[in-house]
């Protein structure tokens, strides 16, 4: 059992007030919140290191380098990379980044038209769009597997959809609106039974369960520092070093470089032949106290917490009348995400209430859009949990949730005297 | 009663009127003789609207809209189709610079806002702004591509 008390102390945000309410935060699938550790590894970096990485030949700019690469060794560590070559690590500004380099560097060099690329239609934007340009420039042809009622990935559709023309299967490791978690395993087998490879985008997963990517067998993980209570700006590519060593650059600049004449130019070595420009290094390396935090506490322990989370949300929301629960049934098959409408309350309106009882939740599309046409809703509320969330914030939630319902009904039956307005 | 001030704030958002257009929105039909016609997307969260027009002797003869969102944006839209409707163009075209005013510049409601002036209070609620002004924007289009095609 996680010490919830403890760790709400490491941060500080969570004592605030908001509205004259304290803050219930329960959006932590669109990012999280930072501990004590993390904001101050971001201050000490600026107060006692900072200098630009990879060059110049003076102290700062040795230390910075030092803990600027410990950082990507200790991610290989986190997400126990083949050979633990931290080689295979990229630093980019976010999951989105990292999905986009794959398609410029991998998909644009070694795919031509007709070959296809397998997603689904759970997939977040980030995982949509990239393919559509790429689609566009080349030819190549995109498929997608369906959902069950269930909101789970149909496997018999996948199995049938992976053929040899499939290049790539690219898909979630967890739902960012559903919470579904995929069959990873059985997927990857799948695809590389074809020939293809597979990307993993894990910004919903790696924050809140072990992810061994030995174990996931995958070819490309992508995910987000800032979903995993580090700083903004920084996401992580992992690749086998196979593949990497194949593939073009990504952006053109300083540090990608080996050498330049005004003939052209030859690549660094990995990893940062893909690392253009100076990087993202006081977040990057602030991202190394995130990881230790979060390594103490133990991604097993998170996981447990989130699925009692999880288990303790379904049961007091599906309590409430008119209210839509989306996505799987139990805890075990999903992350701390629950997506909801009730009503006819327009989750936007919800949301709107809800802020005004303290309780942060997201309320629209969640950047995916074709999960929203698919599910036949405009939009959704979702509340996500993390490691320091309490079953009290849930039964704030629940009660913010009936309180917004009871203001929209008592205003319906005040709706007849419409002209007689409240002030 | 510490709830007190939250539903307050609530209230001044959610007018009694506000919440009338949404529940029974006027000229929510299409038109048998549209002008032209255009819609709007609000994609934080999912609303559009789809307005149609019909334009008679430097007029905005009639209007009809369809769509779906929150309660913010069908009753703006449902607010500004009974204002403009009837109007001479160079008015309506007045009534969406004053609209737009109040919602983006913190002007006061002009009398010729009527109810609208009940939207006023969404200005406090600023990611709820787009909600309002998505059909103003709409129509705004609808003229401005209409007077470059000459009929004005």
């Amino acid at each position: 059992m996680l010490d919830v008390a403890a760790i709400r102390r490491e941060f500080p945000i969570l004592s605030r007030q908001v509205h004259g309410r304290p803050l219930v935060y329960l959006d932590n699938a669109a990012t999280t919140q930072k501990p004590r550790v993390v904001i101050a590894a971001l201050r000490e970096f600026y107060e006692t290191t900072n200098a630009n990485i990879h060059r110049g030949l003076h102290l700062l700019a040795e230390e910075s380098t030092a803990k600027y690469e410990c950082t990507r060794e200790h991610v290989a560590r986190f997400l126990n990379v083949p050979q633990h070559d931290p080689a295979q690590i990229i630093f980019t500004r976010n999951a989105t980044e990292a999905i986009n380099l794959v398609a410029h560097a991998w998909a644009r060099k070694f795919l031509t038209r007709g070959d296809e690329i397998l997603l689904t239609v759970m997939e977040h934007h980030s995982n949509l769009v990239p393919w559509f340009l790429l689609a566009k420039a080349t030819g190549v042809v995109l498929k997608f597997v369906d959902i069950d009622t269930q909101g789970q990935l149909r496997m018999d559709q996948l199995r049938r959809l992976v053929t040899k023309k499939t290049k790539l299967v690219s898909v979630t490791q967890a739902s960012n609106v559903l919470g579904t978690i995929n069959p990873m395993p059985e997927i990857v087998r799948e695809a590389h039974a074809q020939g293809a490879l597979v990307l993993v985008d894990g910004a919903q997963s790696v924050p809140h369960f072990p992810v061994d990517v030995q174990v996931l067998d995958c070819d490309f993980l992508a995910f987000s520092a800032h979903k995993m209570l580090g700083p903004t700006g920084v996401g992580v590519l992992y690749a086998r070093k196979a593949i990497l060593e194949t593939m073009d650059p990504f952006l053109g600049g300083g540090e990608m470089i080996s050498k330049v004449t005004l003939e052209g130019a030859t690549w660094n070595e990995l990893p940062w032949k893909y690392e253009a420009g100076t990087p993202n290094i006081g977040d990057v390396v602030a991202f190394d106290a995130a990881l230790t935090y979060l390594e103490d506490i133990g991604l097993d322990a998170v996981r447990a917490h989130e699925e009692r989370l999880v288990t303790y949300g379904l049961e007091t929301l599906s309590r409430l009348s008119g209210i839509t629960l989306y996505g799987p049934p139990t805890a075990t098959q999903r992350t701390g995400v629950i997506s909801f409408n009730v009503g006819d309350l327009h989750p936007h309106d919800l949301g709107t209430a809800l802020d005004r009882s303290g309780v942060a939740v997201r309320a629209g599309h969640h950047c995916a859009q074709p999960l929203m046409r698919r599910l036949g809703v405009p939009a959704t509320a979702r509340a996500s949990f993390y490691l320091y969330n309490t079953e009290a914030e849930i039964d704030a939630l629940a009660e913010a949730i009936e309180e917004a319902v009871q203001f929209f009904s008592q205003t319906a039956r005040r709706g007849g005297r419409a002209k007689a307005s409240v002030r | 009663m510490s709830t007190q001030p939250r539903e307050y704030e609530l209230d001044e958002l959610y007018r009694d009127l506000i919440l009338d257009h949404y529940r029974q929105p006027r000229n929510h039909a299409p038109l048998a003789h549209p002008t032209c016609a255009s819609e709007g997307e609000n994609p934080l969260c999912g609303d559009q609207v789809a307005v149609q027009i019909e334009l008679a002797d430097g007029t905005l003869a009639d209007i009809g809209f369809s769509g779906r969102g929150c309660s913010i944006s069908q009753a703006s839209t449902s607010m500004m189709t009974e204002c403009v409707k009837g109007k001479p163009l160079a008015e309506v075209r007045e009534l969406i610079d004053q609209f737009k005013a109040m919602m983006l510049q913190d002007a006061e409601p002009t009398p010729q806002l009527g109810d609208l002036e009940s939207l006023q209070g969404v200005r406090k609620f600023p990611v709820r702004v787009k909600c309002a002004t998505l059909a103003w924007n709409v129509l705004e289009r609808l003229l401005q591509a209409n007077a470059q095609g000459g009929t004005a």
